[in-house]
Protein backbone atom coordinates (compact mmCIF):
# COMPACT_ATOMS: atom_id res chain seq x y z
CA UNK A 1 0.00 0.00 0.00
CA UNK A 2 2.76 2.39 0.90
CA UNK A 3 4.85 1.24 -2.03
CA UNK A 4 4.88 4.70 -3.58
CA UNK A 5 6.81 5.92 -0.53
CA UNK A 6 9.51 3.29 -0.88
CA UNK A 7 11.44 5.04 -3.66
CA UNK A 8 11.69 8.50 -2.02
CA UNK A 9 12.41 7.03 1.41
CA UNK A 10 15.19 4.87 0.02
CA UNK A 11 16.61 7.90 -1.77
CA UNK A 12 16.57 9.91 1.46
CA UNK A 13 18.27 7.07 3.29
CA UNK A 14 20.92 6.80 0.57
CA UNK A 15 21.45 10.54 0.79
CA UNK A 16 22.05 10.42 4.54
CA UNK A 17 24.43 7.49 4.16
CA UNK A 18 26.39 9.39 1.51
CA UNK A 19 26.50 12.48 3.74
CA UNK A 20 27.70 10.38 6.67
CA UNK A 21 30.49 8.78 4.64
CA UNK A 22 31.52 12.13 3.18
CA UNK A 23 31.84 13.59 6.70
CA UNK A 24 33.70 10.55 8.00
CA UNK A 25 36.11 10.76 5.06
CA UNK A 26 37.35 14.13 6.36
CA UNK A 27 39.20 12.22 9.05
CA UNK A 28 40.37 9.40 6.81
CA UNK A 29 43.40 9.09 4.59
CA UNK A 30 44.22 9.78 1.82
CA UNK A 31 43.44 13.52 1.80
CA UNK A 32 43.06 14.98 -1.66
CA UNK A 33 44.13 18.53 -0.82
CA UNK A 34 44.81 19.43 -4.45
CA UNK A 35 41.22 18.59 -5.31
CA UNK A 36 39.98 20.77 -2.44
CA UNK A 37 41.99 23.71 -3.82
CA UNK A 38 40.70 23.16 -7.34
CA UNK A 39 37.13 23.03 -6.08
CA UNK A 40 37.57 26.14 -3.92
CA UNK A 41 38.71 27.95 -6.99
CA UNK A 42 35.87 26.72 -9.19
CA UNK A 43 33.08 26.98 -6.60
CA UNK A 44 34.31 30.02 -4.67
CA UNK A 45 36.29 32.24 -6.99
CA UNK A 46 34.19 31.19 -9.96
CA UNK A 47 31.00 32.34 -8.23
CA UNK A 48 32.23 35.84 -7.36
CA UNK A 49 30.87 37.61 -10.48
CA UNK A 50 27.38 36.21 -10.04
CA UNK A 51 27.45 36.99 -6.31
CA UNK A 52 28.53 40.58 -6.97
CA UNK A 53 25.68 41.05 -9.39
CA UNK A 54 22.95 39.52 -7.22
CA UNK A 55 24.22 41.32 -4.12
CA UNK A 56 24.33 44.71 -5.75
CA UNK A 57 20.95 44.56 -7.41
CA UNK A 58 19.12 42.95 -4.50
CA UNK A 59 20.49 45.58 -2.10
CA UNK A 60 19.64 48.38 -4.51
CA UNK A 61 16.08 47.29 -5.12
CA UNK A 62 15.53 46.75 -1.41
CA UNK A 63 16.71 50.26 -0.59
CA UNK A 64 14.43 51.61 -3.32
CA UNK A 65 11.30 49.98 -1.88
CA UNK A 66 12.21 50.39 1.78
CA UNK A 67 13.05 54.04 1.26
CA UNK A 68 9.65 54.67 -0.24
CA UNK A 69 7.80 52.79 2.50
CA UNK A 70 9.77 54.61 5.18
CA UNK A 71 9.11 57.94 3.48
CA UNK A 72 5.46 57.66 4.47
CA UNK A 73 6.50 57.85 8.10
CA UNK A 74 9.18 60.41 7.44
CA UNK A 75 11.85 57.87 8.32
CA UNK A 76 13.81 57.60 5.07
CA UNK A 77 16.91 58.04 7.19
CA UNK A 78 16.48 54.56 8.62
CA UNK A 79 16.89 52.86 5.23
CA UNK A 80 20.41 51.76 6.20
CA UNK A 81 19.14 49.90 9.26
CA UNK A 82 16.49 47.97 7.38
CA UNK A 83 18.67 47.12 4.40
CA UNK A 84 21.47 45.84 6.58
CA UNK A 85 19.30 43.68 8.85
CA UNK A 86 17.41 42.05 6.00
CA UNK A 87 20.53 41.50 3.95
CA UNK A 88 22.62 39.97 6.69
CA UNK A 89 19.89 37.86 8.24
CA UNK A 90 17.95 36.66 5.24
CA UNK A 91 18.55 37.88 1.75
CA UNK A 92 22.34 37.57 1.70
CA UNK A 93 22.50 33.93 2.83
CA UNK A 94 19.47 32.80 0.83
CA UNK A 95 20.22 34.57 -2.44
CA UNK A 96 23.90 33.64 -2.37
CA UNK A 97 23.08 30.03 -1.59
CA UNK A 98 20.41 29.87 -4.28
CA UNK A 99 22.79 31.33 -6.83
CA UNK A 100 25.54 28.92 -5.87
CA UNK A 101 23.00 26.08 -5.90
CA UNK A 102 21.97 27.06 -9.42
CA UNK A 103 25.55 27.25 -10.51
CA UNK A 104 27.28 24.51 -8.54
CA UNK A 105 24.74 21.92 -7.38
CA UNK A 106 23.88 21.52 -11.05
CA UNK A 107 27.53 21.80 -12.10
CA UNK A 108 28.61 19.12 -9.65
CA UNK A 109 25.71 16.86 -10.65
CA UNK A 110 26.49 17.15 -14.34
CA UNK A 111 30.23 16.61 -13.85
CA UNK A 112 29.83 13.57 -11.61
CA UNK A 113 26.90 12.34 -13.69
CA UNK A 114 28.99 12.40 -16.87
CA UNK A 115 31.73 10.54 -15.05
CA UNK A 116 29.20 7.99 -13.87
CA UNK A 117 27.64 7.24 -17.26
CA UNK A 118 31.03 7.06 -19.00
CA UNK A 119 32.26 4.56 -16.38
CA UNK A 120 34.92 6.95 -15.04
CA UNK A 121 33.56 6.40 -11.54
CA UNK A 122 33.98 2.63 -11.96
CA UNK A 123 37.43 3.24 -13.43
CA UNK A 124 38.40 5.21 -10.30
CA UNK A 125 37.35 2.31 -8.12
CA UNK A 126 39.19 -0.12 -10.37
CA UNK A 127 42.35 2.00 -10.25
CA UNK A 128 42.59 2.32 -6.50
CA UNK A 129 40.57 5.38 -5.44
CA UNK A 130 37.35 5.71 -3.50
CA UNK A 131 35.26 8.09 -5.64
CA UNK A 132 33.49 9.47 -2.58
CA UNK A 133 36.79 10.31 -0.96
CA UNK A 134 38.21 11.81 -4.12
CA UNK A 135 35.12 13.59 -5.49
CA UNK A 136 32.51 14.15 -2.79
CA UNK A 137 34.53 15.15 0.29
CA UNK A 138 36.68 17.80 -1.47
CA UNK A 139 33.56 19.39 -2.96
CA UNK A 140 31.85 19.37 0.41
CA UNK A 141 34.80 20.99 2.20
CA UNK A 142 35.35 23.56 -0.54
CA UNK A 143 31.70 24.63 -0.55
CA UNK A 144 31.54 24.79 3.26
CA UNK A 145 34.51 27.17 3.30
CA UNK A 146 33.54 29.29 0.33
CA UNK A 147 29.80 29.80 0.72
CA UNK A 148 30.04 31.83 3.98
CA UNK A 149 32.79 33.95 2.38
CA UNK A 150 30.64 34.56 -0.68
CA UNK A 151 27.76 35.54 1.60
CA UNK A 152 29.91 38.18 3.31
CA UNK A 153 30.80 39.59 -0.11
CA UNK A 154 27.15 39.54 -1.11
CA UNK A 155 26.09 41.35 2.09
CA UNK A 156 28.68 44.05 1.62
CA UNK A 157 27.97 44.65 -2.04
CA UNK A 158 24.24 44.69 -1.24
CA UNK A 159 24.74 47.46 1.28
CA UNK A 160 26.79 49.30 -1.29
CA UNK A 161 23.95 49.00 -3.81
CA UNK A 162 21.49 50.16 -1.14
CA UNK A 163 23.63 53.16 -0.36
CA UNK A 164 23.92 54.13 -4.02
CA UNK A 165 20.11 54.13 -4.42
CA UNK A 166 19.70 55.92 -1.11
CA UNK A 167 22.07 58.59 -2.32
CA UNK A 168 20.64 58.94 -5.83
CA UNK A 169 16.92 58.63 -5.11
CA UNK A 170 16.46 59.74 -1.50
CA UNK A 171 19.56 61.86 -1.12
CA UNK A 172 20.68 60.07 2.07
CA UNK A 173 23.75 61.15 3.94
CA UNK A 174 26.47 58.52 3.51
CA UNK A 175 27.70 58.69 7.09
CA UNK A 176 24.18 58.25 8.43
CA UNK A 177 23.54 55.29 6.11
CA UNK A 178 26.71 53.41 6.97
CA UNK A 179 26.66 54.09 10.68
CA UNK A 180 23.06 52.92 10.89
CA UNK A 181 23.79 49.88 8.78
CA UNK A 182 26.66 49.01 11.10
CA UNK A 183 24.88 49.70 14.39
CA UNK A 184 21.78 47.78 13.34
CA UNK A 185 23.69 44.52 13.47
CA UNK A 186 23.76 42.42 16.58
CA UNK A 187 26.25 39.58 17.01
CA UNK A 188 23.33 37.11 16.68
CA UNK A 189 22.67 38.57 13.23
CA UNK A 190 26.23 37.89 12.22
CA UNK A 191 26.09 34.35 13.57
CA UNK A 192 22.80 33.72 11.83
CA UNK A 193 24.17 35.26 8.64
CA UNK A 194 27.18 32.94 8.62
CA UNK A 195 25.64 29.79 10.03
CA UNK A 196 22.97 29.70 7.35
CA UNK A 197 25.34 29.61 4.36
CA UNK A 198 27.51 27.10 6.20
CA UNK A 199 24.54 24.75 6.59
CA UNK A 200 23.30 25.44 3.04
CA UNK A 201 26.75 24.62 1.67
CA UNK A 202 26.21 20.96 2.59
CA UNK A 203 22.85 21.04 0.82
CA UNK A 204 24.47 22.40 -2.35
CA UNK A 205 27.49 20.07 -2.48
CA UNK A 206 25.94 16.86 -1.20
CA UNK A 207 22.74 17.09 -3.24
CA UNK A 208 24.85 17.83 -6.32
CA UNK A 209 27.07 14.81 -5.66
CA UNK A 210 24.14 12.58 -4.75
CA UNK A 211 22.25 13.16 -8.00
CA UNK A 212 25.46 13.01 -10.02
CA UNK A 213 26.55 9.66 -8.61
CA UNK A 214 23.03 8.28 -9.06
CA UNK A 215 22.85 9.25 -12.75
CA UNK A 216 22.21 6.47 -15.23
CA UNK A 217 21.04 6.13 -18.79
CA UNK A 218 23.51 8.12 -20.87
CA UNK A 219 23.54 11.84 -21.54
CA UNK A 220 19.80 12.08 -20.98
CA UNK A 221 20.28 10.78 -17.47
CA UNK A 222 22.95 13.41 -16.84
CA UNK A 223 20.58 16.18 -17.92
CA UNK A 224 17.90 14.84 -15.61
CA UNK A 225 20.32 14.59 -12.67
CA UNK A 226 21.43 18.17 -13.25
CA UNK A 227 17.92 19.60 -13.15
CA UNK A 228 16.88 17.47 -10.20
CA UNK A 229 19.93 18.53 -8.21
CA UNK A 230 19.26 22.21 -8.78
CA UNK A 231 15.57 21.99 -7.92
CA UNK A 232 16.11 19.81 -4.87
CA UNK A 233 18.93 22.00 -3.53
CA UNK A 234 17.00 25.25 -4.03
CA UNK A 235 13.82 23.98 -2.40
CA UNK A 236 15.73 22.47 0.51
CA UNK A 237 17.55 25.76 1.08
CA UNK A 238 14.29 27.72 1.19
CA UNK A 239 12.69 25.28 3.61
CA UNK A 240 15.73 25.12 5.89
CA UNK A 241 15.97 28.89 5.83
CA UNK A 242 12.49 29.26 7.30
CA UNK A 243 13.24 26.73 10.04
CA UNK A 244 16.54 28.32 10.93
CA UNK A 245 14.88 31.74 10.93
CA UNK A 246 12.19 30.46 13.31
CA UNK A 247 14.79 29.05 15.67
CA UNK A 248 16.74 32.30 15.72
CA UNK A 249 13.62 34.40 16.27
CA UNK A 250 12.56 32.17 19.15
CA UNK A 251 15.92 32.07 20.91
CA UNK A 252 17.26 35.53 20.31
CA UNK A 253 14.05 37.39 21.04
CA UNK A 254 13.99 39.79 18.13
CA UNK B 1 52.66 -21.91 -20.10
CA UNK B 2 49.15 -22.70 -18.98
CA UNK B 3 49.13 -23.84 -15.40
CA UNK B 4 46.45 -25.16 -13.11
CA UNK B 5 46.54 -22.05 -10.97
CA UNK B 6 43.13 -20.44 -10.97
CA UNK B 7 43.07 -16.67 -11.37
CA UNK B 8 39.33 -16.12 -11.48
CA UNK B 9 36.61 -18.46 -10.39
CA UNK B 10 32.87 -17.84 -10.68
CA UNK B 11 30.85 -20.35 -8.67
CA UNK B 12 27.11 -20.20 -9.49
CA UNK B 13 27.23 -16.42 -9.53
CA UNK B 14 24.04 -14.44 -9.74
CA UNK B 15 23.91 -10.66 -10.08
CA UNK B 16 20.57 -8.87 -9.81
CA UNK B 17 19.50 -5.26 -10.29
CA UNK B 18 16.09 -4.98 -8.71
CA UNK B 19 13.99 -7.61 -10.46
CA UNK B 20 16.40 -8.05 -13.36
CA UNK B 21 18.91 -10.89 -13.17
CA UNK B 22 21.86 -9.63 -15.20
CA UNK B 23 23.77 -12.84 -14.48
CA UNK B 24 22.33 -16.13 -13.32
CA UNK B 25 24.14 -19.30 -12.28
CA UNK B 26 27.43 -18.45 -13.97
CA UNK B 27 30.20 -21.00 -13.37
CA UNK B 28 33.65 -20.93 -14.91
CA UNK B 29 37.25 -21.04 -13.87
CA UNK B 30 40.01 -19.06 -15.57
CA UNK B 31 43.45 -20.62 -15.27
CA UNK B 32 46.74 -18.84 -15.61
CA UNK B 33 47.82 -18.44 -19.24
CA UNK B 34 44.35 -18.68 -20.73
CA UNK B 35 42.70 -16.10 -22.91
CA UNK B 36 38.93 -16.20 -22.80
CA UNK B 37 36.82 -14.73 -25.56
CA UNK B 38 33.41 -13.71 -24.21
CA UNK B 39 30.62 -13.30 -26.74
CA UNK B 40 26.94 -12.60 -26.41
CA UNK B 41 24.16 -10.32 -27.61
CA UNK B 42 23.89 -6.75 -26.29
CA UNK B 43 22.51 -6.82 -22.77
CA UNK B 44 23.47 -10.46 -22.20
CA UNK B 45 25.59 -9.53 -19.18
CA UNK B 46 29.15 -9.32 -20.53
CA UNK B 47 29.97 -6.00 -18.89
CA UNK B 48 28.33 -7.01 -15.63
CA UNK B 49 30.42 -10.19 -15.64
CA UNK B 50 33.70 -8.31 -15.95
CA UNK B 51 32.69 -5.77 -13.31
CA UNK B 52 31.65 -8.53 -10.95
CA UNK B 53 35.05 -10.15 -11.41
CA UNK B 54 36.62 -7.00 -9.93
CA UNK B 55 34.01 -6.46 -7.25
CA UNK B 56 32.65 -3.36 -8.98
CA UNK B 57 29.28 -5.14 -9.05
CA UNK B 58 28.37 -7.49 -6.23
CA UNK B 59 27.10 -11.03 -6.58
CA UNK B 60 23.71 -11.54 -4.95
CA UNK B 61 24.36 -15.29 -4.80
CA UNK B 62 27.28 -17.59 -5.46
CA UNK B 63 30.96 -16.94 -4.95
CA UNK B 64 33.63 -14.97 -6.81
CA UNK B 65 37.26 -15.89 -6.18
CA UNK B 66 39.84 -13.52 -7.67
CA UNK B 67 43.54 -14.41 -7.54
CA UNK B 68 42.82 -16.94 -4.82
CA UNK B 69 40.85 -14.55 -2.60
CA UNK B 70 37.12 -14.77 -2.01
CA UNK B 71 35.92 -11.26 -2.88
CA UNK B 72 32.18 -11.91 -2.78
CA UNK B 73 31.54 -10.07 0.48
CA UNK B 74 34.79 -8.17 0.94
CA UNK B 75 34.25 -4.54 1.98
CA UNK B 76 35.09 -2.01 -0.72
CA UNK B 77 38.14 -0.73 1.12
CA UNK B 78 39.72 -4.17 1.31
CA UNK B 79 39.25 -4.69 -2.42
CA UNK B 80 41.68 -2.00 -3.56
CA UNK B 81 44.75 -4.14 -2.87
CA UNK B 82 43.55 -7.03 -5.00
CA UNK B 83 42.13 -4.78 -7.73
CA UNK B 84 45.61 -3.36 -8.21
CA UNK B 85 46.68 -6.75 -9.59
CA UNK B 86 44.00 -6.71 -12.27
CA UNK B 87 43.81 -4.40 -15.28
CA UNK B 88 40.53 -3.41 -16.85
CA UNK B 89 39.69 -1.73 -20.11
CA UNK B 90 36.23 -0.18 -19.93
CA UNK B 91 33.80 -0.24 -22.83
CA UNK B 92 33.99 3.50 -23.56
CA UNK B 93 37.64 3.72 -22.43
CA UNK B 94 36.66 5.71 -19.29
CA UNK B 95 39.70 7.96 -19.48
CA UNK B 96 39.57 10.89 -17.05
CA UNK B 97 38.60 13.94 -19.11
CA UNK B 98 40.24 16.41 -16.77
CA UNK B 99 43.68 14.79 -16.96
CA UNK B 100 46.32 14.58 -19.66
CA UNK B 101 47.14 11.26 -21.29
CA UNK B 102 50.29 10.91 -19.18
CA UNK B 103 48.33 11.66 -15.98
CA UNK B 104 45.70 9.12 -16.98
CA UNK B 105 48.28 6.39 -17.47
CA UNK B 106 50.07 7.37 -14.25
CA UNK B 107 46.82 7.33 -12.26
CA UNK B 108 46.98 3.70 -11.09
CA UNK B 109 50.66 4.07 -10.17
CA UNK B 110 49.90 7.16 -8.10
CA UNK B 111 46.74 5.96 -6.45
CA UNK B 112 47.03 2.25 -5.89
CA UNK B 113 48.01 1.12 -2.45
CA UNK B 114 51.32 -0.45 -1.72
CA UNK B 115 54.74 1.02 -2.07
CA UNK B 116 54.98 4.15 -4.19
CA UNK B 117 57.40 4.05 -7.13
CA UNK B 118 60.10 6.70 -7.25
CA UNK B 119 59.27 9.51 -9.63
CA UNK B 120 61.74 8.63 -12.40
CA UNK B 121 60.63 5.01 -12.40
CA UNK B 122 57.03 6.08 -12.66
CA UNK B 123 57.73 8.35 -15.61
CA UNK B 124 59.59 5.52 -17.28
CA UNK B 125 56.71 3.10 -16.70
CA UNK B 126 54.22 5.57 -18.17
CA UNK B 127 56.45 6.16 -21.17
CA UNK B 128 57.00 2.41 -21.71
CA UNK B 129 53.32 1.74 -21.48
CA UNK B 130 52.45 4.46 -23.99
CA UNK B 131 55.23 3.26 -26.28
CA UNK B 132 53.67 -0.21 -26.13
CA UNK B 133 50.49 1.20 -27.67
CA UNK B 134 52.53 3.49 -29.95
CA UNK B 135 51.14 6.71 -28.53
CA UNK B 136 54.20 8.13 -26.81
CA UNK B 137 53.75 11.44 -28.62
CA UNK B 138 50.34 12.12 -27.06
CA UNK B 139 51.54 12.35 -23.43
CA UNK B 140 50.56 15.99 -22.94
CA UNK B 141 47.27 15.88 -24.84
CA UNK B 142 43.83 15.51 -23.30
CA UNK B 143 41.52 12.57 -24.08
CA UNK B 144 39.11 14.81 -25.99
CA UNK B 145 41.88 15.56 -28.50
CA UNK B 146 42.26 11.89 -29.49
CA UNK B 147 40.21 9.67 -31.78
CA UNK B 148 38.12 6.80 -30.38
CA UNK B 149 40.72 4.23 -31.40
CA UNK B 150 43.53 6.20 -29.81
CA UNK B 151 41.55 6.55 -26.58
CA UNK B 152 41.13 2.78 -26.48
CA UNK B 153 44.87 2.38 -26.89
CA UNK B 154 45.54 4.85 -24.07
CA UNK B 155 43.09 2.92 -21.91
CA UNK B 156 45.01 -0.27 -22.70
CA UNK B 157 48.23 1.51 -21.68
CA UNK B 158 46.59 2.54 -18.41
CA UNK B 159 45.36 -1.02 -17.81
CA UNK B 160 48.77 -2.64 -18.39
CA UNK B 161 51.01 -0.02 -16.74
CA UNK B 162 50.93 -1.85 -13.40
CA UNK B 163 51.82 -5.19 -15.08
CA UNK B 164 48.68 -6.92 -13.84
CA UNK B 165 48.40 -10.70 -13.74
CA UNK B 166 44.89 -10.65 -15.17
CA UNK B 167 43.41 -8.33 -17.80
CA UNK B 168 39.74 -7.71 -18.48
CA UNK B 169 38.94 -6.10 -21.82
CA UNK B 170 35.35 -4.88 -22.21
CA UNK B 171 34.45 -4.69 -25.90
CA UNK B 172 37.81 -3.30 -27.02
CA UNK B 173 36.77 -3.29 -30.69
CA UNK B 174 33.16 -2.12 -30.38
CA UNK B 175 32.34 0.89 -32.53
CA UNK B 176 35.68 0.94 -34.34
CA UNK B 177 36.40 0.60 -38.04
CA UNK B 178 37.88 -2.80 -39.07
CA UNK B 179 41.43 -1.48 -39.43
CA UNK B 180 41.52 0.22 -36.03
CA UNK B 181 39.80 -2.80 -34.47
CA UNK B 182 42.53 -5.02 -35.90
CA UNK B 183 45.19 -2.73 -34.43
CA UNK B 184 43.60 -3.01 -31.00
CA UNK B 185 43.33 -6.80 -31.21
CA UNK B 186 46.95 -7.01 -32.34
CA UNK B 187 47.90 -5.07 -29.18
CA UNK B 188 45.93 -7.51 -27.05
CA UNK B 189 47.73 -10.48 -28.64
CA UNK B 190 51.03 -8.66 -28.21
CA UNK B 191 50.32 -8.03 -24.54
CA UNK B 192 49.48 -11.70 -24.08
CA UNK B 193 52.68 -12.89 -25.72
CA UNK B 194 55.08 -10.27 -24.33
CA UNK B 195 53.94 -10.26 -20.71
CA UNK B 196 52.25 -13.69 -20.55
CA UNK B 197 49.07 -12.25 -19.14
CA UNK B 198 45.82 -14.04 -18.67
CA UNK B 199 42.84 -12.21 -20.13
CA UNK B 200 39.11 -12.06 -20.67
CA UNK B 201 38.20 -10.33 -23.91
CA UNK B 202 34.61 -9.33 -24.57
CA UNK B 203 33.81 -8.97 -28.26
CA UNK B 204 31.00 -9.43 -30.72
CA UNK B 205 33.34 -9.93 -33.67
CA UNK B 206 34.24 -13.54 -34.34
CA UNK B 207 37.42 -12.54 -36.15
CA UNK B 208 38.74 -11.06 -32.89
CA UNK B 209 38.53 -14.46 -31.22
CA UNK B 210 39.94 -16.09 -34.30
CA UNK B 211 42.95 -13.77 -34.22
CA UNK B 212 43.63 -14.54 -30.56
CA UNK B 213 43.27 -18.29 -31.13
CA UNK B 214 45.43 -18.59 -34.25
CA UNK B 215 48.11 -15.93 -34.16
CA UNK B 216 51.14 -15.14 -32.10
CA UNK B 217 53.14 -11.95 -31.74
CA UNK B 218 56.59 -12.20 -33.29
CA UNK B 219 58.84 -9.91 -31.29
CA UNK B 220 61.58 -9.74 -33.91
CA UNK B 221 59.37 -8.74 -36.83
CA UNK B 222 56.79 -6.93 -34.68
CA UNK B 223 53.99 -8.68 -36.59
CA UNK B 224 51.47 -11.41 -35.95
CA UNK B 225 52.37 -14.84 -37.30
CA UNK B 226 49.95 -17.75 -37.69
CA UNK B 227 50.39 -20.23 -34.87
CA UNK B 228 48.29 -23.27 -34.07
CA UNK B 229 49.33 -23.55 -30.38
CA UNK B 230 47.44 -20.49 -29.24
CA UNK B 231 44.10 -22.24 -29.83
CA UNK B 232 44.92 -24.58 -26.96
CA UNK B 233 44.81 -21.72 -24.47
CA UNK B 234 41.97 -19.77 -26.07
CA UNK B 235 38.58 -20.57 -24.67
CA UNK B 236 35.33 -19.18 -26.03
CA UNK B 237 32.37 -18.37 -23.82
CA UNK B 238 28.91 -17.37 -25.04
CA UNK B 239 26.41 -15.59 -22.82
CA UNK B 240 22.70 -15.48 -23.44
CA UNK B 241 20.40 -13.43 -21.23
CA UNK B 242 22.68 -13.73 -18.22
CA UNK B 243 23.41 -17.44 -18.64
CA UNK B 244 26.53 -19.14 -19.88
CA UNK B 245 25.38 -21.24 -22.84
CA UNK B 246 28.75 -22.25 -24.28
CA UNK B 247 32.29 -22.75 -23.01
CA UNK B 248 34.96 -24.46 -25.11
CA UNK B 249 37.61 -24.33 -27.81
CA UNK B 250 37.18 -22.68 -31.19
CA UNK B 251 36.71 -26.03 -32.93
CA UNK B 252 33.87 -26.90 -30.55
CA UNK B 253 32.29 -23.50 -31.07
CA UNK B 254 32.37 -23.93 -34.82
CA UNK B 255 30.84 -27.37 -34.50
CA UNK B 256 27.92 -26.13 -32.40
CA UNK B 257 24.48 -26.67 -33.91
CA UNK B 258 22.73 -24.27 -31.53
CA UNK B 259 21.24 -21.43 -33.56
CA UNK B 260 22.10 -18.70 -31.00
CA UNK B 261 25.69 -19.87 -30.61
CA UNK B 262 26.36 -20.42 -34.29
CA UNK B 263 25.25 -16.85 -35.00
CA UNK B 264 28.50 -15.72 -33.43
CA UNK B 265 30.59 -17.91 -35.70
CA UNK B 266 31.78 -16.60 -39.00
CA UNK B 267 34.07 -18.79 -41.07
CA UNK B 268 37.53 -17.28 -40.75
CA UNK B 269 38.13 -17.47 -44.51
CA UNK B 270 35.23 -15.09 -45.02
CA UNK B 271 36.15 -12.66 -42.29
CA UNK B 272 39.18 -11.60 -44.26
CA UNK B 273 41.84 -10.92 -41.68
N1 LIG C 1 23.78 -0.61 -12.89
C1 LIG C 1 22.75 -1.29 -13.45
N2 LIG C 1 21.50 -1.11 -13.00
C2 LIG C 1 20.48 -1.79 -13.53
N3 LIG C 1 20.59 -2.67 -14.52
C3 LIG C 1 21.79 -2.92 -15.04
C4 LIG C 1 22.95 -2.23 -14.52
N4 LIG C 1 24.04 -2.67 -15.21
C5 LIG C 1 23.57 -3.56 -16.10
N5 LIG C 1 22.25 -3.73 -16.01
C6 LIG C 1 21.42 -4.65 -16.80
O1 LIG C 1 22.08 -5.87 -16.86
C7 LIG C 1 21.94 -6.46 -18.15
C8 LIG C 1 23.29 -6.80 -18.73
O2 LIG C 1 23.98 -5.61 -19.03
P1 LIG C 1 25.44 -5.58 -19.64
O3 LIG C 1 26.32 -6.49 -18.87
O4 LIG C 1 25.84 -4.15 -19.68
O5 LIG C 1 25.26 -6.12 -21.11
P2 LIG C 1 26.35 -6.31 -22.25
O6 LIG C 1 26.42 -7.77 -22.48
O7 LIG C 1 25.80 -5.59 -23.44
O8 LIG C 1 27.62 -5.71 -21.75
C9 LIG C 1 21.15 -5.48 -18.98
O9 LIG C 1 19.82 -5.91 -19.00
C10 LIG C 1 21.27 -4.19 -18.24
O10 LIG C 1 20.14 -3.40 -18.42
MG1 LIG D 1 28.66 -4.08 -22.35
Amino acid sequence: MLDFLKGPLEAIQDFYLLAGRALRNIARKPHYTDDIKIQMDSIGVGSIPIVLLTGFFSGAVMALQMGRALQQYGQTGRTGTVVSIILVRELGPVLTSLMVAGRNASGIASELGSMKVTEQIDAMRALGTDPEQKLVTPRMIATAVMLPCLTVIDDFVGMLGGWLIGKLVYDLDWLQYWSQAWRALDWTDVIQGLLKPFVFSFVVSLIGCFYGLKASGGTQGVGKATTQAMVAASVTILILNLFMGLIFVKYTGN
Amino acid sequence: MRSDKSLLWFDSVKVSFGDVDALDGICFNVREGETRIVMGAAGSGKTVMLKTAMGLNRASAGKVTLLGEDITHKPENDLFAIRSKVGMLFQESALFDSMTIAQNVAYPLLNQQGERMPREKMEEAVRDSLRFVELEHTMLKYPSELSGGMRRRVAIARAVVTKPALLLYDSPTAGLDPITAHTIMALIVKERDVDNTTALVVTHRYQDGNLVANFRYNSSSGRLDPCADAAENTIFMVLKEGRLVFEGKQSELEASKDSYISKFVKRPEKSGI
